[in-house]
């Protein structure tokens, strides 16, 4: 029974305890990049990131050989908290400056660079039901929408959107994040809902992403920073670059971000 | 006490307990009475239990029938009847609500003929979260109650047949009265499980307070901003289920 009980609670507190119990002697720095052994770098970085930053990441360890590069990817709320927690992190990557400045505020980063943006898209069913169009056709009575929660990013990206656009919308259910509400898309369970780009895309075809004016009043930054307490600094920093690289705008604008 | 029972005893006891002191050393005290005073934590606890109750009941009306058809006849392949009873309690609860989602759906493959003929849709109504919260507790009701059921003495049930009962008779004059505390323990289980429910349940019946979002939903979105808030969340529903259990244990099992 306990184990279901808080299961979401229970995990990040454990997660932490033993992050914090790990994190906490300063004698188990990995080497930097130069130092000729092999070397390790971590990188904590929003969900909508995942492929792209993996795609980074391989790029990053053919370019410095001997370099692994580990990814934890999630919620950012939960990530930042992690961090300020003592998890050793060497990169934070986040889906928006609130997360991003809850570590700043903790001292644990500094000067993030904005390195992407993410725009939402309306995601229909690949036959579009409801024959959405724009995003005043999400008012329709008849019209079952599925919104992330105003807790997560894209939530509250999609009131401010519907917000400017002066949209009321009803939505059937507050989804926990952007990949959740985008399979109620793709299964037909809704009619349409609002996404990032970014997931429209990931999503190969199997939904049809919509564009709407109203997007840009709505535009998700990604941040980005090294660690202060980075046990990599060195290697820290060169893959902030190659993120701020042509190289990585290529890859980020390829899976549908703006960047900067 | 055999000290190779007493230790493992104490540390598994400790094991279950200490998560739980460690919610209760970081929970906010002095805002605790402001933050229950919310209308959402309400709405979600009362929408928890209803649902967890009525779930339960769902699981009764069927799982007991199906735990005396697993226990008490000798239906060809009643063993694999069995494992795949237990399929829920393997499945993810995403995966199960996924699953779910593929049959009783707007589009899947028994949704999508309620939803023609009846313009009925599940998902996202309270009556998907207790599809779903039922979905993956049946099993430890069925379980419970098929253990009891293997554990009774059947020369009951055979005096009371050559004494001229019908089955149905013998099932619930004798069978039924016989199995009671099983039935009850199993029911319990099935409860807590129910009322701790969140993968099934977001995937499924999705999170709209409050139509579909029960305490687990609200403790995980809650995490997401403000992870104070979902400790005091989780302390709650932990009350709540402590106060219940142990009060319907004293009450009816005697077992206390």
């Amino acid at each position: 029974m306990l184990t279901r009980l808080f299961p979401a609670v229970a995990a990040v507190l454990v997660a932490v305890s033993c992050l914090t119990a790990c994190g906490s002697s300063p004698g188990t720095a990995a080497p930097a990049s130069g130092s000729g052994g092999p070397a390790s770098l971590t990188v904590f970085a929003a969900a909508s990131l995942t492929e792209t930053f993996t795609e980074l990441g391989r790029r990053f360890e053919s370019a410095h050989s001997g370099t692994e590069v580990t990814f934890s990817f999630g919620s950012s709320a939960t990530l930042a908290q992690q961090i300020t927690q003592g998890a050793p992190a060497d990169v934070f990557a986040a889906a928006s400056p609130a997360t991003m400045k809850t570590v700043t505020d903790a001292g644990l980063a500094s000067a993030p660079a904005v390195f992407a943006r993410n725009t939402l898209q309306i995601a229909v069913p690949e036959d579009n039901p409801a024959k959405i169009e724009s995003l005043g056709d999400l008012a329709g009575p008849q019209v079952k929408v599925a919104l992330c929660a105003e807790q997560v990013p894209c939530g509250a990206a999609a009131v401010k959107a519907l917000d400017a656009a002066g949209v009321e919308v009803t939505p059937v259910t507050l989804e926990q994040d952007a990949k959740a509400t985008l399979t109620k898309v793709r299964l037909g369970e809704v009619d349409a809902a609002l996404v990032y780009r970014t997931d429209v895309i990931a999503s190969g075809g199997k939904v049809r992403g919509i564009d709407f004016p109203e997007a840009n009043q709505a535009v998700n930054d990604y941040p980005i920073a090294a660690l202060t307490e980075a046990p990599a600094a060195d290697l820290a920093r060169q893959f902030v670059d190659l993120v701020l690289s042509r190289e990585g705008r290529d890859v980020l604008t390829t899976a549908g971000f703006q960047v900067p | 006490m055999p000290w190779p029972l007493l230790v493992p005893a104490l540390a598994g006891l400790a094991f279950l307990v200490l998560p739980l002191a460690g919610l209760l050393a970081r929970a906010p005290w002095q805002s605790l009475p402001q933050r229950l005073a919310e209308p959402r934590v309400l709405e979600a606890l009362r929408l928890s239990l209803v649902t967890a109750t009525i779930a339960t009941a769902v699981c009764l009306l069927l799982g007991v029938p199906l735990a005396w058809l697993l226990a008490r006849t000798t239906l060809p392949g009643r063993r694999v009847l069995r494992a795949l009873v237990t399929v829920p309690l393997v499945l993810p609860p995403v995966v199960g609500g996924v699953a779910l989602l593929l049959v009783l759906g707007r589009r899947g493959l028994a949704g999508q003929w309620l939803y023609d003929a009846f313009g009925v849709s599940l998902p996202f109504t309270t009556a998907g979260v207790v599809l779903a919260e039922a979905f993956v507790a049946m099993p430890f009701l069925v379980i419970a109650v098929e253990g009891a059921l293997r554990a009774a003495d059947q020369r009951y049930e055979e005096a009371a047949a050559t004494l001229g009962a019908s089955r149905w008779t013998v099932f619930h004059r004798v069978t039924l009265p016989m199995v009671a505390p099983g039935v009850l323990a199993g029911a319990v289980l099935c409860w807590a499980r129910a009322l701790g429910e969140f993968g099934a349940t977001i995937t499924f019946a999705g999170n709209f307070p409050g139509r579909t979002q029960t305490m687990p939903l609200a403790v995980y979105l809650a995490l997401e901003t403000d992870p104070d808030a979902a400790i005091v969340l989780s302390l709650v529903l932990l009350a709540v289920s402590v106060i219940v259990l142990a009060g319907l244990r004293d009450r009816w099992t005697g077992t206390a």
